[in-house]
């Protein structure tokens, strides 16, 4: 699994690439929350568009992440889900708390939309 | 009920091995032309009984045995058993529950057995408190694309 970072103002984006399951999501979800802190960032996008293979521990990582990102008042978006990722996000219920995209710069307008209102 | 064929094998609980018992899995499930859909149904399952033997059975200790078997019949359908010797489940029907988890951390979303139920035609869970787990998972695969 790996992970590649950019920052747009106050966003944060992990573009995530290969296997996520339980082994590869306890690195991945420290490598998100050091980059969010140190970074300072508020709102957060995750791309699942290089995802090759994702279990339950995919829904764990996002929920944690959301978590995260509240205790800063940011928003979570996710990208790039595919009906493999979406099925199984979707059978959790991940979308009444974080919308997917079909592309980062959708979710990066998503956000801003929404912190205009 | 006749096999065309099996195998068996044995893995230490360490989390590097959820991928190594997955793509055993998609090998031996190759066998029988399944689609794409069907093979990625077959990897997320055994992913899900694999990894709740790590993390649930022997609480993240990698020192376990997991004991995985395969078989497939000519009819194309595919039972891989996953057995652990870990702590075991105390309540089988609360554990299988959507949403259900005893796992400590936020990142546990108790939807394992949700996944393989939908994933899979069928799902057989045995355990004992203090004796271990077993999870079957069945499938028939869809013979059309086959010959
Ligand atoms: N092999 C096992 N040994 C002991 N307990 C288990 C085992 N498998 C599952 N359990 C119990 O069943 C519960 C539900 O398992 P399930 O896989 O549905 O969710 P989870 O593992 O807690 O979360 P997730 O799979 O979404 O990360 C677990 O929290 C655990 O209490
Ligand atoms: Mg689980």
């Amino acid at each position: 699994m790996g992970i590649t970072f950019e920052m747009i103002d106050d966003i944060l984006i992990a573009i995530l690439s290969g296997e996520l399951d339980h082994h590869t999501s306890l690195e991945i979800r420290e490598e998100i929350d050091h980059t969010f802190d140190t970074f300072q960032a508020n709102n957060l996008i995750l791309s699942f568009e290089k995802v090759t293979f994702m279990d339950s521990a995919g829904i764990g990582v996002v929920m944690g992440r959301y978590n995260k990102v509240r205790t800063k008042n940011g928003k979570l978006a996710l990208t790039g889900c595919n009906h493999y990722i979406d099925r199984i996000l979707d059978m959790a219920g991940i979308y009444t708390i974080a919308k997917c995209y079909p592309s980062i710069n959708e979710a990066i307008s998503a956000l801003r939309e929404e912190k205009g209102e | 009920m006749e096999y065309i064929n099996q195998i068996k094998l044995e893995m230490r609980s360490k989390s590097e091995n959820e991928a190594f018992a997955r793509s055993v899995a998609a090998a031996f499930t190759s066998q029988l032309d399944p689609t794409v859909e069907e093979l990625t149904d077959i990897k997320t399952a055994i992913s899900e009984a694999v990894s709740n033997a790590i993390i649930h059975g022997y609480q993240d200790r990698d020192d376990g045995i997991i004991k995985i078997e395969m078989a497939a019949t000519a009819t194309s359908k595919i039972i891989i058993v996953v057995e652990d010797k870990g702590v075991g489940i105390e309540d089988i029907e609360k554990a299988r529950e959507p949403l259900f988890t005893t796992g400590n951390s936020e990142e546990r979303s108790g939807m394992g057995f949700t996944v393989m139920e939908s994933f899979m035609d069928k799902v057989i869970v045995e355990s004992k408190p203090g004796e271990g787990t077993r999870v079957t998972l069945i499938k028939v695969l869809d013979q059309t694309n086959g010959f």
